[in-house]
């Protein structure tokens, strides 16, 4: 059975931490469709097609300048494709 | 205080990879390109144009560092206050250690060798985008392998098995498993090995091998490593980074290059996936607070992930789902059952500790396992009736073991618990055997590879591990008292039990 990329499930695994809250709420804010599951220290995001980090939601949410390179710190794993990473957003997706 | 306004950055993160990488590289004048990259054509891939390899982590050495030094800071943080906090008392049990163990002995040398291999492929391949997408990921390795080391030096100094583990891994038979598969990706070419490690491995099977070990610390009280696990598997998103640019890269780069990889993914799924064995019992029997069952992990990560997703993604290419993957989900329903059956028998010659599942434990195996575990159920009945009898068995013989994986020969074929799974094939006069048709396929692709696998039964008998006893074996192994066999009444069971005795008589450690 084919699913097309737009609906395959995409997601990014975070370490839980005081931190990272920000990081998960702005996600869950930028990402209408995301689920996220508690698992022992971690926390999956998880969403069909396509799931999207953007630096301001961050940057909102935890009331400091916030790099994209800092999500390095964050993430454990995933499941996707990096199709972005630059100085605003991040985009994790299918290709086909 | 006054906060400075933010400088303007100068470039933009694009902007700065393309002039700390690409920037940085420049055509040879003197040598011509071929004997600069002399490694890059032998393996007939077919490479059009380099700078089409993209990274899109876009990082570079300053960010790297930068970020590198931060999760060290954390997590050595972390090593310190634990050891300093007795930690290692609020742990579940002292069994919970024999998973820890385990990967020490057989995982933690490998992430040395993949730091070996990836500083390779950071001089020997063309381009200049994954020659420093693969430095980063040597430094990475390393960074593991040391961190591991530290983290779980502590647990050393109290309990037994984690001595000599590197000493160990050259030459214990269960080692061979894993070091027989990183020998066997080490010894490829450069375009192999990054299917193997940075595909195979890191995308397909990494989450699999790492993310079970990691919860299960966070669930049994084991911080440091929890730490260690998380921090290592974020440089890991990169390495998956890494894998899947390798794969996607060869294959738009020619058509000529599909059936190469189609090749090394068949191959490459089901070695990884035989190591996982190990992972599979330690989730199902190892840990005494239970996370998830191996098949609920098989599903998740690989069964919803990769078979769901990435395959189909790379059915674009043409790139079909691993060759006898429909094995490995079959065997998700016994395979922990199975390996943990032979490491039961066979861990009076191993540096880590065995013990029948209690009726709490087999009530909780029934549940996750409920058409399968009832068989198994029955072993283990008859087991305890010879428990009680003093008995507890070990197996005194050596097995036979898989010419490809090196496990010894215990699987059984798919609809019949008691029947073992033997496949053979002659080679120049001689015969192999293999515990399955994915072992059987790998070694008649390279039968003179595979021939000279170095199988630590064989090498007993030949007489090149020490002596001829097991005694004179375990010695050579530098296997010491209170290493193996059974957990109840072992030395860390018994210290487990004396420490906390003392720490409720004197109200504290």
């Amino acid at each position: 059975m084919t699913v097309s990329a737009a609906d395959r499930p995409v997601g990014v695994d975070i370490q839980e931490s005081e931190q990272n809250r920000a990081v998960i709420e702005a996600i869950e804010a930028d990402n209408a469709d995301a689920t996220v599951r508690h698992m022992p220290g971690m926390i999956r995001v998880q969403a069909p097609g396509r799931l999207v980090i953007k630096r301001e939601s961050v940057e909102e949410r935890m009331g400091r300048e916030w790099e994209t390179h800092e999500f390095q710190l964050a993430i454990i794993s995933y499941f996707g494709h990096i199709k972005e990473w630059d100085d605003d957003e991040i985009v994790i997706a299918w290709d086909h | 205080m006054t906060i400075a306004p933010k400088a303007p950055r100068k470039l933009s993160m694009k902007a700065r990879y393309s002039a700390l990488t690409r920037d940085l590289d420049w055509d040879p004048s003197y040598v011509p390109a071929e004997e600069m990259f002399p490694y890059t054509t032998f393996e007939g891939i077919t490479i059009h144009d380099w700078s089409k390899w993209e990274d899109p982590f876009r990082l570079t050495v300053d960010a790297y560092a930068k970020y590198q030094a931060e999760k060290d800071k954390r997590l050595y943080a972390v090593l310190d206050g634990f050891a300093q906090s007795q930690g290692h008392l609020s742990l579940t049990d002292a069994s919970y250690l024999n998973a820890m163990k385990l990967f020490l002995q057989g995982v933690s040398p490998l992430e040395y060798q993949a730091h070996r291999n990836f500083a390779y492929l950071a001089r020997h391949l063309n381009g200049p985008g994954p020659r420093f997408a693969s430095l980063c990921q040597s430094l990475d390795e390393i960074r593991h392998a040391q961190t591991e080391i530290h983290t779980l030096s502590n647990y050393n100094k109290y309990y037994s098995g984690f001595h000599s583990y590197l000493h160990m891994h050259d030459r214990v038979w269960y080692l061979s498993v894993p070091k027989s598969f990183f020998d066997d990706a080490l010894s490829a070419g450069p375009f192999e090995f990054l299917i193997a490690i940075g595909f195979s491995f890191e995308y397909l099977l990494t989450n699999l091998l790492f993310v079970p070990f990691m919860s299960g610390a966070s669930f049994n009280g084991d911080l440091p490593t929890m730490t260690f696990g998380f921090s290592a598997q974020s440089d890991e998103s990169r390495h998956m980074t890494l894998g899947l640019e390798a794969i996607k890269f060869l294959l738009e780069q020619d058509e000529k290059n599909v059936p190469l990889v189609q090749h090394w993914i068949n191959k490459w799924f089901w070695r990884g996936y035989r190591v996982t064995a190990l992972v599979a019992q330690m989730l199902d029997y190892m840990l005494p607070r239970k996370v998830m069952s191996w098949k609920e992990a098989f599903e998740l990560y690989f069964e919803q992930q990769m078979m769901n997703g990435l395959f189909q993604d790379l059915a674009y290419y043409g790139i079909t789902p691993p060759l006898h993957v429909d094995k490995a989900i079959q065997e998700k329903e016994y395979l922990s059952h199975q390996a943990y059956w032979i490491l039961y028998q066979f861990s009076h010659a191993a540096a880590f500790t065995t013990s029948i599942p209690t009726e709490e434990h087999m009530d909780w195996l029934t549940e996750q396992y409920p058409d399968t575990f009832p068989v198994y159920r029955t072993l283990w009945e008859k087991e305890r009736k010879n428990l009680e009898n003093g008995g507890r068995h070990f197996i005194r013989g050596l097995p036979q073991l898989c010419q490809v994986c090196q496990i010894p020969m215990g699987f059984t074929e798919a609809d019949e618990p008691f029947v073992q799974c033997q496949r053979e094939s002659i080679y120049e006069g001689e015969r192999y055997n293999f515990c399955s048709d994915g072992c059987k396929y790998i070694f008649d692709h390279e039968p003179v590879k595979f021939r000279q696998a170095w199988l630590p039964v064989h090498q007993i008998y030949q007489g090149n591990c020490g002596a001829a006893d097991l005694p004179g074996v375990l010695q050579w192994y530098k296997m010491q008292p209170g290493d193996g066999g059974e957990y109840l009444g072992n030395v860390d069971n018994e210290n487990w039990k004396t420490w906390h005795d003392m720490a409720e008589t004197t109200g504290g450690h």
